[in-house]
């Protein structure tokens, strides 16, 4: 046979199909357009959490006020207040009793007491030294670590001049040296920042991929599809492709947004941290795809992407909580997030630049993970079809 | 008139628990991220993998070495004997930390020189390295006692005497605990109710619903009511997990915990309601729900304070009932203090309830699809 007209006869076969499946992308697009709340969620959700990650939500302390009680004014005692009001990590009231800096603390004025008894120069020259007594407020206990800390640190600072300026080299025995790579000011919105885009992804990839099509499946519109000559994968290629394209959108805002304007530092390549978001992207939509196909009820298909992939992105992903430091079962429990690969690769392509050891294994899983989700949704959606 | 609500009462009931599945969605999720969450959301670290190059060897900086390994905060996982093993170790995040002891640690230690001891920390994880370094400094102060001590150097002048209120051990999860207890009822709240008029636009009935003799104020009470007591079985339920399961001390006084709850739902039903309103479709309303739910959670001081905040956003936040209900949480869990404490929480969360149920049932009639 002439191998022109075999190429004509393919591309005869062909063309109708590449037309249903151009004509079935154009009409979720089209929903897309139509209904502001999918743009919102893609596009104005990124900005409003870039807003508040990058200015609002903060885990460095900063300015902690504080309740420095002096019952005797004198030299000493304004030395040690100095050491305290100089550093950054303080705003300090002084005020005259403990009963004043107790109230300030019961109030929520004050997240510490620092006490200096009447006695305290006369016991700085007594062997054993002067205690002074911190309170802090337990409540937020990583705070109250932190502020401890610090007060901790300025009270080094205070020995070292107190030392200097009677001529006696104190020295400590040990002192630390500390370096922190990756991000020196140990700032929280550049840990932050990155780990937002697999919030984003998430939640337009399963949230609203799993309610959209869900709702076909609610009004019976998607059995009307399936019995048309559409095939079941041209069908499930019609929605992922235009939600692809809404995922890779918001991402691109995120990524936009925190690395221009708060200038959150992006070390490695842009290409790579889109291919990774790609084949995130794609398990997250079949995940959805699968909800969706599994519940064929808007309400429940909503309710299970929240409880299954949105706030396990959030919460077990290693976004904002170490997972180390959870307990095993957590631990392993986590091993089933996808989030959790994506997260580890945008900490690391984000603050340390493109390291395959890192890059490769997540990468690996989710292409894992991606490849069985898809799968299962295809299945499922053809078992419903017979 | 109260026949009627009661029918509508019943009827929005049955919408919500007919479904077998719908009905699962609204009883174990709020257990399971309960449970779940309670011990994934921790800012404490435990067995962080350190490496520990020791260029030294010598007794002191054994000893010194055995605080790091003694500490359940830490865990070692490498000795290593090179420079060059260091970034690579911390690149592929093997360990989180490196501890350095210099080659004349000891000579230095004895000499009475300071004595070099560089910790080389990934940041990318910034609250885990700021965490981690608290750690180490109580390590290495505890170690210059000891030594200062045993050795007769210079005692310093005056000493830091530390202790914590309402929480001496600083444990993270009280801290955690009864804050999830607010977020997990709000997520709940929210999904339950911002569904119910949305669903019905959706699907037509809600026209129906709007020519019956039924008052604007009727269709609000029949609309709130299963969200209202969902809620509040799910809140006694999971503060019950807190204080028993989580072992939270309850300091402070139930009903001042029950007047924030029904308060708290009640605002939470109301701001449902309105965004349900709004909606033409379900799919808008779970969106429109999203768009508050995230924000208000991370505004709320749940995981981190408001005071941090610049001004601008901690105006903001004073719109969100999930920013009262958390103090109110965390302050009769761990502080203490009765119902005339909590007034300044009470009222904020009362308006905005208000305000949005009466938004919600001006929407009722107003907004037509």
């Amino acid at each position: 046979m002439d191998p022109r007209s075999r190429t004509a006869g393919e591309a005869q076969t062909r063309w109708p199909q590449a037309m249903r499946l151009a004509g079935l992308m154009h009409k979720e697009f089209l929903q897309i357009l139509r209904d502001p709340s999918s743009i919102a969620i893609a596009f104005l959700m990124p900005v409003v959490l870039l807003v508040i990650f990058g200015y609002g939500v903060s885990l460095d302390a900063k300015g902690i006020p504080i309740a420095l009680v002096i019952e005797q004014p004198g030299a000493e005692a304004s030395a040690f207040a100095g050491a305290l009001g100089n550093s950054e990590y303080f705003v300090t009231t002084t005020v005259r009793t403990m009963e004043e800096a107790r109230q300030a603390m019961v109030e929520g004025r004050a997240d510490a007491i620092v006490h200096l008894r009447s006695d305290f120069a006369r016991q700085l020259r007594r062997p054993g030294g002067a205690p002074i007594q911190v309170l802090l407020n337990g409540v937020d206990a990583n705070r109250a670590r932190v502020v401890s800390g610090y007060i901790a640190g300025a009270w080094q600072t205070w020995l070292i001049s107190q030392a200097a300026a009677s001529g006696v080299a104190v020295t400590v025995p040990v002192a630390v040296e500390e370096r922190v790579w990756f991000n020196s000011e140990l700032r929280s919105r550049d840990f932050l920042v990155p780990g937002l885009v697999a919030i984003i992804t998430t939640l337009i990839g399963s949230l609203l991929t799993a309610m959209v099509v869900a709702r076909e499946w609610e009004r019976g519109t998607m059995e009307a599809l399936l019995v048309t000559p559409v095939h079941i994968r041209e069908i499930l290629l019609g929605k992922l492709v235009p939600y692809f394209a809404l995922g890779m959108g918001g991402m691109a805002v995120t990524v936009g947004v925190g690395v221009l304007l708060l200038g959150v530092p992006l070390r490695g390549s842009l290409l790579v941290l889109a291919a990774v978001a790609a084949v995130f992207l794609l398990v997250a939509l079949g995940v959805g795809l699968l909800i969706s196909v599994a519940t064929k009820n808007q309400f429940v298909a909503g309710q299970i992407a929240i409880l299954t992939s949105f706030l396990p992105a959030f919460m077990l992903s290693g976004f904002i909580f170490n997972i180390a430091s959870a307990p095993l079962p957590i631990q392993w429990l986590t091993r089933i997030v996808a989030a959790r690969y994506f997260v580890s690769i945008l900490h690391t392509v984000f603050m340390a630049g493109d390291i395959w050891a890192v890059i490769l294994p997540n990468l690996l899983v989710l292409a894992a993970m991606g490849t069985i989700f898809l799968t299962l949704a295809r299945l499922k959606s053809r078992k419903h079809l017979e | 008139m109260w026949n009627r609500v009661l029918a509508l009462i019943v009827k929005e009931f049955l919408a919500v628990l007919k479904d077998p599945k719908s009905r699962m969605s609204i009883i174990a999720p709020p257990l399971i991220q309960m449970f779940v969450f309670s011990y994934a959301a921790t800012f404490d670290i435990k067995n962080v993998p350190y490496a520990v190059y020791n260029e030294d060897g010598g007794a002191a900086s054994r000893e010194l070495l055995a605080g790091f390994s003694g500490s359940p905060a830490f865990q070692q996982k490498f000795n290593i004997e090179r420079q060059g093993q260091i970034a690579d170790l911390i690149d592929r995040q093997e360990v989180l930390m490196v501890v350095h002891v210099d080659r004349q640690f000891s000579r230095d230690l004895l000499r009475g020189n300071p004595a070099k001891l560089q910790i080389i920390v990934d940041g990318r994880n910034s609250n885990t390295a700021q965490v981690a370094f608290t750690y180490v400094q109580e390590i290495v102060s505890t170690f210059n006692e000891h030594w200062a001590e045993a050795h007769g150097g210079p005692q310093p002048p005056a000493r830091l005497d530390i202790r914590a209120w309402y929480n001496p051990n600083l444990v993270s999860r009280w801290f955690i605990v009864p804050g999830l207890v607010g977020v997990v009822l709000q997520v709940t709240t929210l999904l339950v109710t911002s569904l119910s008029v949305a669903r019905e636009r959706e699907q037509g009935t809600f026209d129906q619903l709007l020519v019956t003799p039924l008052r604007p104020l009727e269709i609000l009470i029949g609309k709130a009511a299963p969200g209202f007591v969902i809620g509040m079985v799910n809140a006694t339920i999971i503060a019950l997990l807190a204080h028993f399961w989580f072992g939270v001390p309850m300091t402070g006084s139930v009903p001042a915990l029950y007047v924030g709850m029904v308060l708290f739902l009640f605002s939470a039903v109301g701001v449902g309601l309105m965004i349900s309103s709004l909606a033409k479709t379900m799919q808008q309303a779970l969106l429109g729900t999203f768009l508050f739910l995230l924000p208000s959670i991370l505004l709320s001081g749940f995981s981190t304070p408001i005071e941090n905040m610049p001004v601008v956003l901690q105006e903001i936040t004073r719109i969100i009932p999930l920013r009262y209900f958390m103090v109110i949480l965390r302050g009769v869990y761990l502080e203490g203090g009765g119902v005339s404490m909590y007034l300044n929480q009470f009222w904020p969360m009362a308006v905005i309830g208000v305000l949005c149920l009466a938004i919600a049932g001006w929407l009722f009639r107003h907004r037509t699809t």
